[in-house]
């Protein structure tokens, strides 16, 4: 954006403290908008104003354009980022995962991949780490068996789709079935680009410009798109999926990010994406193919893909892509912690057991969603670690036996009055406390299990 | 109006917010469009592309080479290593085209274990054969899994473990150096009490072979195992954990108050396993390459990441997911494998060219991507051109 100070901001709104943003003053609604956990349409007064309300839009915009695709719960931003390293802001809109499916495949088959593609789910800190779109991709047959085919899949699905074809009678086919769901367009060539440009003006859709390796003449199209009044634009490269094309594809990304964001260069500032997919033009064999494909996933994700399109849907790509997402995307100014205290699991009892552990919040959903799905009722503390992870915090001294009664004392938690057993059980990993811990607070301690997904079987042999 | 805008402008104004129309606006006053010959052009020849250049500049910030150092002694620098490996010299973040990668941008360790260990499944079938020995281990990853280094770990020291002593766990440090001839790196068991003595003693028994002695650290006696590397001609590991600015502190202390040479100093930053904290730990490492490639000469030394560390992440070693909600967590196997692998890539893009790892096919998956982002494999190319029929699916 090319306002960043709060103070520059503050300029353009109306000074009037009105609260009706929900901060209570202009000022800090600026520091809002400029670390974006705000947008300038919570600010009632400005939005009277055009004027000033386009003019700081405008200025407020992020460097790379961010576009949506989709409608409904399931819609997708892409794109839209500031900064070239996540520590100086933090990166918005995690890469959007697309995979494949076919028109030729068989309906059944075909049915069961949209499922699991949509209904993919792993726990991760308090949520699920989903998969966002299916890219619909023509074997070339005819434009009918791809209309068809995409009829099926949004029939099946509320995810997003990308209709996938370099034939502009093809996208043209899909885009009849589901021009209202604003599916993604895949893409235009230097080739198709007067039919595809046209497409894009005619339902309003998203566009992926592609030119294989080739920055020219991949922004002789953006330049061009953009002229015709056509501006949700994707950039693809190409990705290569190996040998020196491969770094090339990799210096490719990093020129185009560079250019959007540190140099400003707006005719190329859209978002990009990476087609890992290809990995699987070079061989099939299942196992290394898929490594291989979660190995350029990774390496994209890390390196400014914005919409990444994938084929393998085993589960072991699977985590890898949606854990690497989740690691860049995660913003690194809000502390990943929980409020430390003494939390109830299920319906505790006075001879429920006490159980101990970080307030790390990735320990603590860990240990929490383990108690739970072993149906355990319990007491769990989550102890003031400055949110570090029990082994660290124990060497590091921020998991302490003073550290622990004083989370009790804040709980107001009497062992005397709350259990019947005066007893607490220590993390594993911090068994070297329990010593020091019994002299503290003067009640038994015990040693859990070494990893929380242990405590269900620990129970059976140490709890009666 | 304080600013003249264009129409063009004014449209882009109002897709920015996501306004398609605007019903009952009038324009009042003069406006003045003026139509440049290009936009004339396009209307005759809206069915031609505006042909255009790319260019973008490089990065003039990075003025600073990160140190380059040295690991393993040849017979002919008064080592007995059949190779030594150096790493750094760069003056660009990892694959960048602002300046050229000097040397290889990513030197594998596998782990070696100075007594049988607690494996994860996947990786202990690779070691089965060999836990009983740690000479036979290291031949192992050497001859079998093409590792560039070994990463000798000296756990038996650790009072909680079989409590060896010093000189019994150096014996150890002979047997391998005798076993193999890569470089190696020899780590104590991560106990800050006794680890100063253990590596004092191994840097000993090791003196010419210029290993990377594991590690100095804030909360261990450093002074000490910094002064063994210096004595006995080792390069020495700078750990801190996940904090940039211990990590400066600590390669100050090093250099200014053990004397410790700028090209024996490596440092490991920590690494924390995908989906358990590598986003700090990317971050940090990116960091800390940036301060060094930007001129700050206590941060610009070559990283160690200890990528084994991905062994933690339960997704990676566990059968199945503990929890029923979650999508079927497919085969172990394959998970960690790929598990090990992506914190590695991680930190290979954040700045880090040294790499502990345990799983072979991790390793080798590692070095052969991060060998193509180096442009030294060239295969056969790929015609992307209509792609996306020709996939083999």
């Amino acid at each position: 954006m090319k306002l960043n100070s709060p103070l520059q901001v503050y300029k353009y709104l109306p000074k009037i403290n009105c609260g009706k943003c929900g901060e209570k003053t202009c000022m800090a609604f600026a520091s809002r908008l400029v670390d974006r956990s705000k947008k300038i349409e919570d600010c009632q007064i400005l939005l009277q104003d055009k004027e000033k309300f386009l003019q700081l839009a405008e200025l407020l915009a992020p460097e790379i354009r961010e576009i949506t695709a989709g409608v409904g719960d399931r819609k997708v931003r892409i794109g839209g980022d500031d900064v070239l390293h996540r520590h100086q802001l933090t990166f918005f809109n995690p890469t959007v995962l697309a995979y494949d499916v076919w028109d030729t495949m068989e309906e059944v088959a075909l049915i069961e991949r949209v499922k699991k593609i949509s209904e993919f789910k792993k726990f991760y800190v308090g949520h699920y780490l989903k998969l966002d779109m299916i890219a619909v991709r023509s074997t070339g047959e005819s434009a009918a068996k791809f209309k068809s085919c995409v009829e099926k899949v949004t029939e099946v699905s509320t995810l997003p789709v990308m209709l996938c074809s370099f034939d502009p009678t093809v996208l043209k086919a899909g885009l009849e079935v589901c021009a209202d769901k604003k599916p993604v367009l895949y893409a235009a060539t230097k080739d198709n680009w007067e039919q595809v440009s046209k497409l894009a003006l005619e339902y309003h859709v998203p566009v992926v410009l592609f030119s294989e390796g080739d920055l020219d003449s991949l922004k002789t199209l953006a330049v061009s798109f953009n002229r015709l009044g056509i501006n949700d634009i994707i950039l693809d490269p190409g990705t290569y999926p190996e040998g020196a094309q491969l770094k090339s594809t990799f210096e490719n990304f990093i020129k185009l990010r560079r250019a959007g964001i540190k140099e400003s260069q707006k005719e190329i500032a859209y978002p990009i994406m990476a087609a890992p997919i290809t990995a699987w033009m070079i061989d099939n064999d299942p196992t290394p193919t898929s490594y291989l494909e979660a190995a350029l996933a990774s390496i994209f994700m890390i390196k400014y893909a914005d919409i990444m399109l994938l084929h393998s849907i085993e589960p072991h790509a699977l985590l890898s892509e949606v854990y690497m997402r989740e690691t860049m995307y995660t913003d690194p100014r809000t502390p990943l912690k929980v409020d430390s205290g003494v939390y109830k699991i299920g319906n505790p009892t006075k001879d429920s057991p006490v159980i101990t552990t970080s307030n790390f919040a990735l320990t603590y959903y860990t240990v929490e969603s383990d108690l739970s799905s072993g149906r355990i009722d319990c007491y769990l503390a989550s102890v003031n670690t400055d949110g570090i992870g029990v082994e660290a915090a124990v060497a590091g001294r921020q998991f302490t036996a003073a550290k622990i009664k004083e989370t009790f004392d804040e709980a107001g938690f009497d062992f005397k009055e709350k259990t019947s057993h005066n007893t607490i059980i220590l993390p594993g990993l911090a068994a070297r406390l329990q010593g020091d811990l019994e002299d503290v607070m003067g009640i038994k301690v015990l040693i859990g299990p070494v990893d929380s997904n242990q405590i269900p079987g620990w129970m059976d042999k140490n709890w009666l | 109006m304080s600013k003249e805008l264009t129409l063009a402008e004014v449209i882009e104004l109002l897709n920015n917010v996501e306004v398609e129309a605007l019903e009952g606006v009038t324009f009042e006053g003069d406006i003045e469009i003026e139509i440049d010959e290009s936009v004339m052009n396009f209307r005759e020849e809206a069915n031609k592309l505006i042909e255009s250049r790319f260019a973008v500049g490089t990065v003039n910030e990075w003025t600073t080479a990160i140190e380059e150092v040295t690991i393993g002694a040849t017979p002919a620098n008064g080592g007995s290593r059949g190779h030594a490996v150096t790493v750094g010299g760069e003056k660009a973040l990892p694959y960048y085209f602002d300046s050229e990668m000097k040397n290889p941008t990513c030197v594998v360790a596998i782990d070696v274990f100075d007594m049988p260990i607690q494996l994860a499944k996947s990786v202990r079938t690779s070691y089965e054969d060999v836990m009983e020995s740690p000479s036979d281990w290291a031949k192992k990853v050497v001859s079998e899994y093409h590792a560039d280094m070994i990463a000798l770990h000296l756990i038996s020291t650790d009072p909680k473990r079989k409590d060896a002593s010093a000189s019994e766990a150096s014996k150890t440090v002979e047997d391998v150096l005798q076993a193999v001839d890569v470089p190696i790196i020899i780590s104590g068991s991560g106990t800050h009490k006794k680890d100063p003595e253990v590596l004092e003693k191994a840097a000993e028994v090791s003196e010419g072979e210029r290993c990377l002695i594991a590690s100095a650290n804030p909360d261990n006696d450093y002074e000490r195992v910094a002064a063994a590397a210096n004595k006995y001609g080792h390069v020495l590991l700078s750990w801190t954990q996940l904090e940039i600015n211990a990590q400066k502190e600590l390669n100050r202390k090093l250099i200014k108050h053990c004397g410790v040479s700028r090209d024996r100093i490596v440092m490991d930053p920590t690494t924390a396993a995908l989906g358990y904290g590598l986003d700090y730990a990317y971050s940090n490492v990116e960091r800390i390459r940036l301060a060094g490639l930007t001129g700050d000469k206590e941060l610009n030394f070559p990283t160690l990441s200890v990528s084994s560390n991905a062994w933690n992440a339960r997704e990676a070693w566990m059968i199945s997911s503990p929890l029923k909600e979650d999508s079927n967590w497919g085969e172990r196997e394959h998970r960690g494998l790929i598990w090990e692998a992506a914190t590695g890539f991680a930190l290979a893009l954040a700045g880090c060219e040294l790499f502990m790892m345990m799983h072979p096919g991790s390793a080798q998956l590692l070095k052969k991507i991060t060998r193509m982002l180096g442009g030294s494999i060239n295969e056969e190319k790929t015609d992307l051109s209509n792609w996306i029929t020709k996939l083999i699916i």
